[in-house]
C-alpha cells in the first residue's frame, strides 16, 4: 500500500449509488472537482448492482438508462472514483472534511486511497435490510432478501433451490420475481401485512409515482407466471435445520400481528430471504454531530432541508440516508444536493455544458423539490402500509439469537431488562452486550430496540436510537490505522474516549 | 481515472483453494459466490456455540462471512473477489475466550499477515 495516498477535491462523495452518482453528477457538471468512494467493486449501489464485466444493470432494469447517463456524466466531467474502499471515519476540519478509507480487504491493494480531504461533503451511504429475529435464523441458507438478491444480480448466483421470501414490503416481490426468474424454486413469498396486493396495483399511481406501478405491477406477473403463492398476514416463525436450513414453519399471523399457533404449517426449503424493510446508514453523519429524526418505518435517519443540507454546515446527505424512500427518490435527492452544493460553493451551474444556466437551475430545483416532495408521501404510505407487526416477538424464544455476532439470546436481553433494570436499548446493550460484535450493532440494532420497547412499555425516542447506532467508526479498523490519525485528521471526539 | 475498477484479470478461471479442494471460479466472482455456487454454504463456526455461518447481509454489513484469505483472517467473503491460486481457510476459531470487548470496532493490531492466532469467529471481541 502505498502510504499516504491523500485526494483533495472540491467535494467529497460517499456511496455510488443512485443518490451519491446523481449528486457528483451534477456537483461536476457545473465544473466543481469531486471524488466519490464506494465500498462496492463497481458503481451503482444496491439498485444497479451488476456483475464483473458487465456496463451497468441487467437489461429491464428500471431506470437504467439514468445509471449509464449518470455514468457517462461522471466519466465526462473528470469524476475521481475509488471502488473497493471502505470510509471507516469522517471528521472536521477548518475548511472542510477529512475521509479516512481503507480498502474492503486487508491484502496489499495497488491504487489504496488512505484520505481523502473536500471543502463539502454529501454522504449517500444507503441502507441495508432490516432485520427482525427468527427461532433458526442465524443457520446457514437464512440470508437478508436483499442480500440474496445482491448474489443474483451481482454474481448470477442464486444460493439455494427452494426459497421463501418473507418479511413486509413491495421488495420482496421484487426479490422473489428475481429469483423464480432465475429458476429458483419460491415456494411462498410471506407477507406480515394485510394490504399490500391491492395497493401494489391501484393507489402507487395515484400517489403519483407511476413508475412504481409499473414495475410493480412487472414483478406481480412474474409471481404469477412462475405461481409463487403470496401469503398476506403470513410469517417464517420458525427455520429448522441442523447445519443449513431444512424447512421453514409458516404461520398466519392475527390482527396484533401475533402468530396464529393453529394455522402453522412447515414446508421444506434450503432458502430463507427476509426483509423488514431497510435501515438507513447513518454512521458518518452522526459521527459528524447531524441531527436526527424518526421517520415514519421507525427509523433512524438524518435532518436535511429543501436542498439536501444537514444541520451541520458544508454537510449534505440525500438518498436512503434521509429517509427510506427507493432509487427514484434517492436520484431526485441527489441531483438536489448537487445542485445546493454549487450555489453554497458560488459556482453557475451547468453553464459550461450550455445545458443549464441559472434561472432554469432554479426552475429545475424548484422541479425536483416537488418531487422529493411527492417521493416522500409515496413513502410515508408504504411505510404505513408495512409495519412491523405488532405482536412478533411472540415467535421469538428464549434462546433464539438475538445478535448473531455475539450469539446473544432473547433470554439474556430478558434478563437485562427484567433482572438488572435496563430501561433502553443502549442500556441493554451495556448488560446483554446485543451490538457489541464485529457488525456493530447494525444487524440486532433495530431488534433490540424494539424487544426493549416490548419489554419496558417505554418506545424508543431518537436519541435512544442514536446511541445505540453510533459507531465512530463505520469499519473495524485496526490500531496501526487508528495511530496514523494525526490532530488535524482526527474527529472532534476521540473515537476511544 | 487511476481508482476505476479493473474487472480484468488474466486467468480465464481462478483456482481457489479451500477446505483440501480446488475449486474453479469466474475471475471477479466474490469468494462467498465462489463458495456458494460450488454448494458450500458455510465457512466458519462461532465463537460461543459453534455454529456454522456463512453468507447472511451478502453486502459487506453483517460480518458473518469471515473467512481467512491467503493467511489474512476475518475477510468478508461477500466483498472480496477470487484471484488465482487464492487460499481460503475457514474462519474456525479454536478455544478462544477472549471475553469482553470493545464496540467501538477497533481490531487487533497486525491487519497485514502478521496475527499468529486462527482466530477468526467475529473478532468483535479480540481487542486491542
Ligand atoms: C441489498 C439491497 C438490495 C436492494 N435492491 C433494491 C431493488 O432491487 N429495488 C429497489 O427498488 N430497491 C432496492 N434496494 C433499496 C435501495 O437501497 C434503494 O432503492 C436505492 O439503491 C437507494 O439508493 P442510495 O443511493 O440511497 O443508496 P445505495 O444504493 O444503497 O448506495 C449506497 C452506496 O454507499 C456505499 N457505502 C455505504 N457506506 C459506505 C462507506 N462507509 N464507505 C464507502 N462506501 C459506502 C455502499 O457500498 C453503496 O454502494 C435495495 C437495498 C439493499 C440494502
Ligand atoms: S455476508 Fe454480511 S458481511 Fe458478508
Amino acid at each position: 500500500m502505498r502510504s499516504s495516498d491523500v485526494l483533495t477535491a472540491d467535494v467529497a462523495v460517499v456511496g455510488a449509488g443512485p443518490a451519491g452518482l446523481a449528486a457528483a453528477g451534477e456537483a461536476a457538471a457545473a465544473g466543481l472537482d469531486v471524488v466519490v468512494v464506494d465500498a462496492g467493486a463497481r458503481p451503482g449501489g444496491q439498485y444497479w448492482r451488476h456483475g464483473p464485466g458487465a456496463e451497468g444493470p441487467a437489461p429491464g432494469t428500471h431506470g437504467r438508462g439514468t445509471f449509464s447517463t449518470l455514468r457517462a456524466g461522471l466519466g465526462r466531467h473528470g469524476v475521481r472514483l475509488v471502488c473497493g474502499h471502505q470510509v471507516w471515519q469522517a471528521g472536521r476540519h477548518d475548511d472542510g472534511f477529512v475521509l479516512r478509507l481503507r480498502p474492503v480487504h486487508d491484502f496489499p491493494h495497488d491504487d489504496a486511497v488512505e484520505r481523502v480531504s473536500a471543502r463539502r461533503l454529501i454522504v449517500c451511504t444507503g441502507g441495508y435490510d432490516r432485520q427482525l429475529p427468527v427461532p433458526g435464523w442465524d443457520l446457514p441458507g437464512v440470508m437478508a432478501a436483499g442480500g440474496a438478491q445482491a448474489l443474483l444480480k451481482e454474481y448470477g448466483t442464486v444460493p439455494g433451490q427452494r426459497v421463501v421470501v418473507a418479511g413486509t414490503g413491495p421488495f420482496l416481490v421484487a426479490v422473489a420475481a428475481g429469483l423464480a426468474e432465475a429458476g429458483a424454486r419460491v415456494v411462498a413469498v410471506c407477507e406480515a401485512n394485510a394490504p399490500v396486493r391491492g395497493w401494489l396495483r391501484r393507489p402507487l399511481a395515484a400517489l403519483g409515482e407511476p413508475a412504481k406501478a409499473v414495475e410493480a405491477v412487472r414483478y406481480a406477473a412474474a409471481l404469477a407466471r412462475h405461481r409463487v403463492p403470496y401469503r398476506t398476514r403470513t410469517a417464517v416463525t420458525r427455520v429448522h435445520g441442523d447445519d443449513s436450513v431444512r424447512a421453514v414453519d409458516l404461520t398466519a399471523l392475527d390482527h396484533d400481528g401475533r402468530p396464529r399457533e393453529a394455522t402453522r404449517t412447515t414446508v421444506p426449503a434450503d432458502l430463507v430471504a427476509l426483509g423488514w424493510g431497510f435501515t438507513p446508514s447513518l454512521d458518518l453523519l452522526l459521527t459528524l454531530g447531524a441531527a436526527t429524526r424518526l421517520d415514519g418505518d421507525g427509523s433512524l435517519v438524518v435532518r436535511v432541508d429543501d436542498g439536501q443540507r444537514t444541520t451541520v454546515p458544508g454537510l449534505y446527505a440525500a438518498g436512503e440516508t434521509t429517509g427510506i424512500a427507493g432509487a427514484t427518490q434517492a436520484v431526485r435527492e441527489g441531483l438536489l444536493s448537487g445542485l445546493a452544493v454549487t450555489a453554497d460553493l458560488g459556482r453557475a451551474g451547468r453553464t459550461g455544458d450550455g445545458v443549464d444556466a441559472g434561472p432554469s437551475r432554479s426552475r429545475r430545483a424548484a422541479r425536483l423539490r416537488s418531487g422529493v416532495r411527492r417521493g416522500r408521501r409515496f413513502a410515508e404510505a408504504l411505510h404505513a402500509a408495512c409495519p412491523v407487526p405488532a405482536g412478533w416477538t411472540a415467535w421469538l424464544a428464549g434462546d433464539t439469537v438475538v445478535c448473531r455476532c455475539e450469539e446473544v439470546p432473547f433470554a439474556a436481553v430478558c434478563h437485562a431488562v427484567r433482572e438488572l433494570g435496563a430501561e433502553d436499548p443502549r442500556t441493554v446493550k451495556m448488560l446483554a452486550r446485543p451490538g457489541m460484535g464485529m457488525c456493530q450493532g447494525r444487524v440486532c440494532g433495530f431488534a433490540t430496540a424494539l424487544i426493549t420497547r416490548h419489554l419496558t412499555g417505554h418506545p424508543s425516542t431518537a436519541e435512544a436510537l442514536s446511541a445505540f447506532g453510533k459507531r465512530p467508526l463505520a469499519a473495524p479498523v485496526t490500531l496501526a490505522e487508528l495511530a496514523a490519525s494525526d490532530d488535524r485528521t482526527a474527529p472532534r471526539t476521540a473515537p476511544w474516549s | 481515472m487511476p481508482h476505476e475498477p479493473d474487472d480484468r484479470t488474466d486467468a480465464e478461471v481462478c483456482r481457489v483453494h479451500f477446505g483440501g479442494r480446488t475449486l474453479t471460479a469466474q475471475p471477479g466472482l466474490s469468494v462467498a459466490a465462489a463458495l456458494v455456487r460450488e454448494g458450500i454454504t458455510s465457512w466458519r463456526s462461532t465463537r460461543r456455540a459453534g455454529g456454522p455461518r456463512g453468507l447472511f447481509c451478502g453486502i459487506g454489513v453483517c460480518y458473518d462471512c469471515l473467512i481467512t484469505v491467503d493467511g489474512h483472517p476475518d475477510q468478508r467473503a461477500c466483498l472480496v473477489a477470487v484471484r488465482d491460486g487464492m487460499r481460503l481457510e475457514d474462519g474456525r476459531c479454536p478455544e478462544d475466550d477472549r471475553g469482553t470487548g470493545p464496540d467501538d470496532g477497533v481490531r487487533p493490531d497486525a491487519a497485514v499477515g502478521s496475527r499468529e492466532t486462527g482466530h477468526g469467529g467475529g473478532s468483535g471481541d479480540a481487542v486491542k
